[in-house]
């Protein structure tokens, strides 16, 4: 039959469904760069040249470390989607402004190569490889690794004037006098806690920044509200109790809130897709496990004023076992009337 | 009157629609083509045998295809002419089947002994469904149940609720926004037929608010029908045009796992074939041409037309202008559950909703990736399945473990693989999975015996 069309002889053929969302690894990892460029800002801004000093060590040995094991593993190249480097700001996010570059290199290397590689690579990792890759450098250079500077104090130099965290100082008070700190409501007014004046890791400390990229997530349909919804809910309303019980001793709610890497741990890596739960159900209980544990960790643990990073760590592993018991009931699958 | 849906598909997904491209295009009939290709294999179940021979001459509307079973559906001459051939065509599915050529005559000429009925009021039921038999009418909103079958509910099953299915979730697709608007009152007698059939009182016509203009239509017309009469307004959204999933929009009931939905009373007819019944009981007119939506970017003049059966799609591209060089994929149905197809030389079906082209710019090659857990596909889910679970199951050929996490109540819309950020082709997974636990299911029988 003669064909007027100027269609193809033949067309492509392929199974069903023939559309898709548009939405691909690339695009969302692409997406959580951009939601962390207003806490990079944050951190530029109070931390300065060692901030910036950290990001780029973090970022270039997560890529060059990414590329190459993959190269010795015979797996195709995965640099292109962006997730080294999530994995290295994540990582930049949570490490003290002094600490030397050579942890930071060893710290990136550890999340790439050990915590996500050898697992298969993405989407195999059970553990937050940032996280992961944190609390092995917290475990193996305790001292680096706790060794805390006003922002400001610290621009260039690693041998600025040391301080303790609100955290820190709030632990370490209690646990010799029973009492609170002195002056610490003074030194820490909760303005400055929530724009980022604090002692901290250098993309923890301000809430604000993190709010907006958090928020920026959710809209974006990158993380469900869930997570940092339970997770810092669980937290408020724990404190919240433990506080109404003796105001001497425990620390206020919204002091819990805005210091230590509660926000950062909340939106950036306990949400984290690869090691969370599939179901909003599950992340629902998995927000409220990793407040929990927050809380357990942050007023009974012995040595660690912050527990955010064990607490998701730890809840990273229950994951399958929270997929298996949120599993959603099947449509037409109903139970048995009696 | 109309009211709002209380309940929405579970899941779900928000694709482009592109109604736009043919929603305002008026029904057209198309002229007739050289030749037609009748396809013996147009509705879910046995293939119709074929009853006229190469020479033969045959007249509109007359019986070319006996049906082979139960669940099968008669197959009818779309036009008078002669038969040039009894062979073998692929279908849309890329199965083969017998397929009957017919050169129309251009006289168009009907078989005479074709009869309506205008007395069906009083007619009782069992003629009436008998009628819609010898029309071979089938399900026209995709999947081609033979619609006499789905009007027999065995004894001891009623059917207390009728719905009417006008929500046409696929992107692309306007057939049934088109007849909906320009043909109402065919559908409306149709309704009221399958009402009589089955003594049926309650009747729920379910439109997507995405088509204000084809619900007030339908409102209109409906005043006509006795009974409970509500056109429910769904939410846009896909696929609210899956049958249990509307079934659940419109009432609220699950569909339990491997039931009809005559297990909680309900029936769903397609505003099409609802339209098809009408003229098979009225005018004893065999089903032999219906709506299709031809569309897409790289088409020339996007169309509704009214074609006959049978018709080459390569006819029908030239009647709406041909297509650009960006043409890329053909596909038949809509872009969420149509079949890619490699050919323009298919022809329609009864099932031929739509035929749709994508341009290049809109097809991409992809590789898959890693599942990594987002948790899209079980949001999107409407079965409320864990599709990235299962594939990895299947992936794995546990399918046994796939089939516990029911697997088999997979309805292959694709809102999985339409959200998955990895691209992994989940609809591929569950399919493969699904023939291997049937084969296995087989197997087991087998050694029963």
């Amino acid at each position: 039959m003669d064909n007027k069309t100027n269609g193809p002889q033949q067309y492509v053929v392929s199974s069903s469904p023939h559309a898709h969302s548009g939405d691909t690894v690339r695009k969302i990892m692409l997406t959580v760069i951009i939601a962390m460029l207003p806490a990079l800002a944050a951190s530029l801004y109070f931390f300065g040249l060692n901030a910036l000093r950290l990001v780029l060590m973090c970022c270039s040995t997560c890529i060059l470390t990414e590329a190459i094991s993959r190269k010795i593993m015979g797996r195709e190249a995965a640099v292109d989607d962006f997730s080294a480097v999530v994995t290295g700001m994540l990582l930049a996010f949570n490490l003290p402004p002094t600490i030397p570059s050579w942890m930071a290199v060893v710290g990136s290397a550890f999340a790439i190569i050990i915590v996500k590689q050898v697992f298969g690579g993405l989407g195999y990792n059970p553990f937050n490889p940032a996280l992961a890759a944190r609390v092995m450098l917290l475990i193996a250079c305790t001292g680096s690794m706790t060794t805390w500077t006003m922002p400001g104090g610290s621009f260039m130099s690693v041998n600025a004037a040391t301080t303790a965290t609100p955290l820190g100082m709030w632990k370490e008070a209690w646990s010799s006098t029973a009492t609170a700190p002195a002056g610490f409501f003074e030194q820490y007014p909760i303005m400055d806690l929530f724009l980022g004046n604090q002692p901290g890791c250098i993309g923890e400390v301000s809430a604000l920044a993190l709010l907006i990229g958090g928020l920026y997530l959710i809209w974006k349909r990158c993380i469900y509200w869930q997570v940092p919804v339970f997770y810092i809910g669980t937290v408020a309303l724990l404190a919240g109790i433990l506080y109404a019980i003796d105001p001497e001793t425990n620390l206020r709610p919204d002091y819990h809130i805005l210091t230590g890497g509660l926000m950062l741990g909340a939106f950036f890596m306990a949400t984290d897709m690869v090691t969370s739960p599939i179901t909003k159900k599950g992340m629902a209980v998995f927000g409220i496990g990793c407040g929990l544990l927050t809380m357990i960790i942050r007023k009974w643990s012995g040595g660690y004023p912050e527990g955010v990073s064990f607490a998701i760590l730890f809840m990273n592993a229950l994951v399958p076992l929270i997929n298996n018991v949120t599993k959603p009931r099947t449509f037409g699958h109903l139970k048995a009337k009696k | 009157m109309t009211t709002k849906a209380t309940y929405t598909v579970p899941g779900g997904i928000h694709p482009k629609y592109h109604k736009e491209l043919a929603r305002d295009r008026e029904l057209e009939t198309p002229t007739m083509p050289v030749l037609l290709k009748v396809s013996m294999s147009q509705h879910l179940g046995a293939p119709a045998q074929p009853t006229v021979a190469k020479g033969n001459t045959v007249l509109r509307g007359q019986r070319i295809g006996e049906p082979a079973g139960f669940i099968s559906a008669a197959v009818h001459a779309p036009t008078s002419g002669i038969v040039k051939a009894v062979n073998t065509a692929p279908t849309a599915t890329g199965a083969v089947a017998a397929s009957i050529d017919i050169e129309p005559d251009g006289e168009d000429k009907v078989d005479p002994g074709l009869q309506g009925n205008a007395n069906w009021q009083q007619t009782n039921p069992e003629d009436l469904i008998s009628a819609v038999a010898d029309c071979g009418i089938a399900g026209m909103g995709g999947a081609g149940f033979p619609t006499h079958v789905k009007l027999s509910p065995p004894p001891g099953k009623t059917i207390d609720t009728l719905i009417v299915n006008g929500a046409e979730c696929e992107p692309y697709l306007t057939a049934d926004y088109r007849l909906m608007l320009e043909q109402p009152e065919r559908i409306v007698e149709g309704i009221s037929i399958i009402q009589h059939i089955l003594g049926v009182k309650t009747v729920r016509i379910a439109i997507e608010d995405n088509k204000p203009e084809a619900i007030k239509e339908m409102e209109r017309a409906a005043s006509k029908l006795h009974g409970d009469i509500k056109i429910v307004e769904l939410n846009t959204e896909y696929p609210q045009g899956a049958e249990k999933q509307q079934i659940y929009a419109v009432t609220g009931q699950e569909v339990p796992s491997g039931g009809l939905p005559m297990d909680i009373g309900a029936l769903v007819e397609n505003v099409g074939t609802a339209a098809a019944i009408r003229d098979a009981v009225i005018d004893g007119k065999p089903l032999t041409e219906r709506v299709t939506t031809i569309t897409g970017v790289p088409l020339q003049r996007p169309s509704n037309v009214v074609a006959r059966i049978g018709t080459p799609i390569s006819h029908l591209v030239e009647f709406c202008g041909g297509v650009n060089n960006s043409a890329c994929k053909l596909i038949c149905g809509g872009p969420m559950m149509g079949f890619a197809i490699a050919s323009e030389e298919l022809a329609t079906t009864k099932t031929t909703s739509g035929i749709l082209f994508l341009a290049k710019s809109q097809v991409t090659a992809f590789s898959s990736t890693p599942c990594i857990s987002c948790g899209r596909c079980v949001e999107g889910c409407p079965m409320r399945l864990v599709p990235s679970e299962l594939s990895q199951f299947i992936e794995a050929e546990d399918y046994e473990a796939a089939e516990a996490m029911n697997l088999l109540d997979c309805i292959e819309c694709g809102c999985c693989a339409f959200q998955c950020p990895a691209t992994r082709p989940l609809v591929q997974h569950m399919r493969r999975g699904k023939a291997e636990a049937m084969l296995r299911r087989k197997r087991e029988q087998a050694e029963k015996k």
